[in-house]
């Protein structure tokens, strides 16, 4: 059994613009209105690294500062874990565009945001963070593959981390091979402490993942792989004890409890 | 950390097929890098390409996964019979009781720029066929080791450029650790691509020659591709002799700059340094480290300052790319295979291609193959956006003598 406290939230999504506004969302209190996600510029970022952010290191750079204001635990001691299904769409796009031309070529800078990891490095930029950080892809398991890293990092030794689990869409063609609608990212920092915050445990289960009973909200968490937390925001939300399954691989899922 | 026992292992790269080819190459000091002729790019570099990739077929009910990335993936796990003994060992724990890690840069994504040539004129649609799940995303590699093998418990890419599969080492062993699992598949594959050739080029990072790590006149890094795979379990006292273990393994954020390294090395002594620590060894319990060693001038500058800062200058160390080329997200697995390699042979590799050391780096670099016994290397691994790791080898027989 892996635990950890959830010490802060961030999200961004199609009209989603921040944790207290979707949690609001999430509770029933306030209907829930699609709209195209709005991605903030990078602040944190040296004007130099700012010009260069496309839309995948803005969003895991927006719901990582959200979650870390939340927190309230400088962003520069905590071990980062990046996870991101399907890396940056649009620098991908413009790679394979360039290299499909008479004379192939690629701008130096398109070349380093292509990592997968670019936003893992441009978050350590920023915020001078020199704990190791970490950058994966699981497919559609992406964020509970990134869950089960941030509370590997806290039994083995961290004091606290970032997960920061994020999509961006892709433009066509590849859209149609990987038709993510919106941009999506979430945030969490969890810490190992038992103080503070609410308590998460996980395991493995076989049991399917927990639905929202909102159509529009359930079908961004099936649309989206960063999505999958849903389920687990929504019970957080609602500050209450309880437990949800969030999608992992295909052979198994996650059973989150919550205990606040 | 508790020691994890290396008990199979394999690499595919352009030095050879398998643990006895690599070996041989090494031992003859023989570079596998050529003038690229890769697929039509017009680059004046030197690549080092596996021979042979093309022709491997892959199992039938995977025929999906069908690109050069899986099939240099397939070659290597065909070699020294891995496949059939990660088999035995997943029949032993229990399919859901083994985690497959890899690490890789570019997965499948030369399949997508072939199929940007052959976009549809009207449409601008991709060709049929096209792969996104099986082929182009980076969980395709890991998807398809995990279906080749038969595993059914955790999976997950890492995926930190040049040091991703160095860091799957140190994810599995977190989760042997936590015992989510008893056994693990890591290792990493990345294959030439364009857009790590051009890329690379447009950063001026390539060398026009074949690369010369640590050589007064570098300049730069010649890219390959590698396969390399291991498979872990808890050492606990079931290991000996020549066994290889994993002592440690350490990480760390250079927080500086995308595509250049902290110019002190800050962050590739902390990540050495964290390997030290979760080992519970010293410098001095070191007998040969295995640099990231690319051959551009920052970089080798860099890495010389860190490993001066922690062990000054009497460690014996070399890059073993100017052999096998840079081989990105896999020359971690691929220099993890390497070390135990060394330990085993008792063999020191030179660095090749290096005609005068450059005197401003303070390390001990070798140019020549050197006989000595082994009890303890490190492997440094250094990434794209400041993502270091360093992992600590050793044979069974020293670690127990302490």
């Amino acid at each position: 059994m892996l635990s950890a406290q959830i010490l802060g939230v961030g999200v961004l999504g199609p009209g989603l613009s921040d944790w207290q506004s979707t949690a609001a969302v999430l509770r029933g209190e306030a209907p829930y209105t699609a709209a195209p996600s709005v991605l903030p510029p990078p602040a944190a970022l040296p004007p130099a690294e700012r010009r260069r952010a496309g839309r995948m290191v803005r969003l895991a750079l927006g719901v990582g500062a959200q979650a870390v204001a939340d927190a309230g635990i400088p962003a520069a001691t905590l071990t980062a874990v990046f996870a991101s299904s399907s890396g940056d769409g649009d620098t991908c796009h413009e790679i394979c565009l360039a290299l499909a031309g008479a004379e192939p070529a690629i701008s130096p800078t398109r070349f380093h945001n292509s990592v997968h990891n670019a936003a893992a490095g441009y978050w350590s930029i920023a915020h001078g963070c020199q704990a190791p950080s970490t950058a994966l892809c699981a497919l559609d398991a992406s964020f509970g593959a990134g869950l089960l890293e941030a509370l590997l990092q806290l039994r083995c030794g961290a004091e606290a981390v970032l997960l920061a689990a994020y999509d961006v869409d892709y433009p066509p063609p590849l859209r149609e091979h990987r038709p993510i609608p919106d941009a999506f990212g979430v945030a969490l920092v969890l810490g190992a402490a038992p103080k503070g915050g609410t308590g998460l445990q996980l395991a493995f289960t076989q049991e399917p993942a927990s639905r929202l009973s909102d159509p529009a909200l359930e079908a961004l968490r099936g649309a989206i792989p960063a999505a999958r937390s849903l389920p687990l925001l929504q019970l957080l939300s609602h500050r209450l004890q309880g437990c949800v399954v969030l999608d992992y691989l295909p052979e198994q899922s996650l059973q989150l409890q919550l205990t606040p | 950390m508790d020691a994890l026992w290396i008990r199979h292992f394999t690499a595919a790269s352009a030095l050879g097929l398998g643990c006895e080819a690599t070996r041989a190459a090494l031992q003859s000091g023989r570079s596998a890098l050529a003038p690229c002729s890769f697929q039509g790019a017009q680059l004046r570099t030197w690549v080092g390409e596996v021979a042979g990739v093309d022709a491997v077929r892959l199992p039938a009910a995977l025929a999906d996964y069908d690109c050069r990335n899986n099939r240099l993936a397939q070659l290597a796990l065909s070699q020294d019979g891995f496949a059939e003994l990660a088999r035995e060992r997943i029949a032993r724990w229990g399919a859901r009781r083994v985690g497959v890690f890899m690490g890789t840069s570019t997965s499948g994504v030369r399949e997508t720029e072939i199929a940007y040539r052959q976009r549809d004129t009207q449409t601008g649609a991709l060709p049929p066929g096209f792969e996104y799940r099986r082929v182009h995303n980076a969980f395709a590699l890991t998807d398809y080791v995990r279906r080749a093998l038969g595993t059914l418990g955790p999976a997950v890419t890492i995926c930190t450029a040049c040091s991703s599969s160095a860091k799957v080492f140190a994810a599995a062993q977190r989760m042997l650790a936590a015992d989510l699992i008893d056994a693990a598949v890591v290792g990493g594959v990345d294959s030439l691509c364009l857009t790590t050739l051009y890329g690379f080029q447009s950063l001026q990072l390539t060398a026009p020659g074949p690369c010369r790590p640590f050589d007064r006149s570098r300049d730069g890094l010649s890219i390959s591709e590698a396969a390399g795979f291991a498979w872990l379990e808890r050492a606990g006292d079931q290991s000996e002799g020549s066994d290889i273990l994993l002592l440690g393994a350490g990480e760390s954020s250079d927080a500086h700059h995308m595509s250049s390294p902290h110019p002190e090395g800050a962050g590739a002594r902390r990540a050495m340094q964290a390997a030290l620590q979760a080992a519970q060894l010293d410098a001095r319990d070191v007998d040969y480290i295995n640099l990231h060693g690319t051959g551009t001038p920052s970089n080798d500058a860099a890495e010389a300052r860190a490993v001066h800062a922690l062990f000054g200058s009497a460690v014996p160390c070399s890059s073993t790319k100017g052999a096998s080329g840079h081989a990105l997200g896999a020359a971690g697995a691929l220099e993890a295979v390497i070390c135990a390699l060394a330990l085993q042979a008792a063999l020191m590799p030179g660095g090749l291609n290096t005609r005068e050391p450059d005197e401003s780096l303070p390390v001990h670099y070798l140019t020549a193959n050197q006989r000595a016994p082994l009890a303890r290397v490190l492997s440094n691994s250094f990434g794209f956006g400041g993502a270091n790791c360093a992992l600590l080898f050793a044979r069974a027989d020293a670690a127990r003598s302490g």
